[in-house]
């Protein structure tokens, strides 16, 4: 008889333990196998956020470790909630969010379907396509403050070769006005392919046979577009858009390396806020009642989302 | 319409999900409109609300 792995491994378990695992249960097994996760899972993410949730009741100051710690009820949550900077920097986020979502919803399908079309040289172009989100953060972050320098920035000169406005006119990152546009730009230019190649992937598990029994119906080329390619890549649209909604909602790095919140507040988003309530003005107490409300928020979100995209499955 | 309403009252998972769904995005939407302050005060607890009862009626059967 041959001899497997298993039964090298069963003989050479020595007698004591080998009667112990055989007193197993499968449900113990599974429940040894899966301990280690469920320990991480506890000591990573769910204490830090009962932690936090404890901390947002108090006037805790973590720069001040020796000074005693009051309850002081909801006034973190009071304070935040009538805080018309925060209001404003919620609505910042709100632009960035809608406007880079859209934009990248917009793109990101229009170039997956002109990549799914059938041409020389796709593979290539789709290499060059997904390059942006390759790049670090900070170095895209970098590069385009760079780009958007008014006097040697070569976005300037495009603008105005299509405007014919003046190329020094104006200042992207300097202007109270352009600069919420200039980060949606660069997120869209960074992210736009991960929409891109989620979309492809959506409509390349199209089945041919779909299209080719609309072609004996008769459908034309619009209908087919909007009755089966439309509904079928619906699912990983939806996707993407989740992954990019909780991902933008946190937007720090791009931004910070960018504008750094700047001019005034206009481009501060709520992460950016955040971490100066929490690492700068070392109000923690306070921060962890900012967080745990951008908390409540995404998950709420994530959760109708998630259920609108089991709908859509299920279609 | 009066399905919904009987879901309602029989505590059924599907119109109680839709009105968790609707008290979270109005939530979302209080927290961000750039109109009246009061709405963005009110915003926190709507959503909470909405959460919460998103993740109980989610347990109730369909």
């Amino acid at each position: 008889m041959v001899e497997t792995t298993v039964s090298r491994a069963a003989k050479a378990t020595s007698p004591r333990v080998a009667k112990r695992i055989r007193g197993l249960s499968d449900r113990a097994i599974a429940w040894i196998f899966v301990a280690p996760t469920i320990f991480l899972l506890l000591a990573i993410n769910i204490f830090p956020l009962i932690w936090t949730i404890r901390l947002s009741f108090t006037n805790y100051r973590v720069n001040r470790p020796n000074k005693d710690v009051e309850f002081i009820g909801l006034r973190n949550y009071e304070r935040i909630l009538t805080d018309t900077d925060i209001w404003m920097t919620m609505q910042a986020t709100a632009h960035f969010l809608f406007w880079t979502l859209f934009f990248q919803v917009l793109i990101g399908f229009t170039l997956a379907w002109l990549i799914n079309q059938k041409f020389r040289g796709n593979d290539l172009w789709t290499t060059i396509i997904v390059l942006p989100m390759m790049l670090s953060p900070a170095v895209v972050g970098n590069f385009w403050t760079f780009l958007y320098q008014p006097q040697i920035g070569i976005f300037n000169y495009v603008v105005a070769f299509f405007t014919g406005a003046d190329v020094t006119s104006f200042s992207m990152i300097g202007d109270i006005n352009l600069a919420p546009w200039a980060i949606v730009i660069v997120d869209t230019w960074m992210w736009t392919p991960f929409v891109m190649l989620i979309c492809l992937a959506g409509l390349r598990s199209i089945p041919d046979s779909i299209y080719e029994a609309a072609e004996c119906d008769r459908a034309s080329k619009w209908r087919q577009f909007w009755t089966i390619t439309v509904p079928m890549a619906l699912p990983f649209l939806m996707l993407a858009v989740l992954f990019r909604g909780i991902e933008n909602f946190k937007m720090f790095d791009l931004v910070v390396q960018l504008t750094g919140g700047g001019p005034g507040n206009t481009t501060t988003l709520t992460s950016i806020d955040l971490k100066r309530e929490a690492f700068e003005r070392w109000r923690t107490g306070y921060a962890s009642a900012y967080a745990v409300i951008l908390f409540v928020t995404v998950f709420g979100l994530a959760s109708i989302y998630v259920k609108a995209l089991n709908k859509v499955k299920e279609r | 319409m009066s399905e919904f309403f009987n879901g309602l009252l029989r505590l059924r998972r599907g119109p109680w999900e839709m009105v968790a769904s609707i008290l979270i995005a109005l939530g979302v939407f209080m927290l961000m409109q750039p109109f009246v302050l009061w709405a963005f005060t009110y915003s926190f607890i709507v959503t909470l609300v909405g959460t919460v009862m998103f993740i109980i009626v989610s347990h109730f059967p369909e």
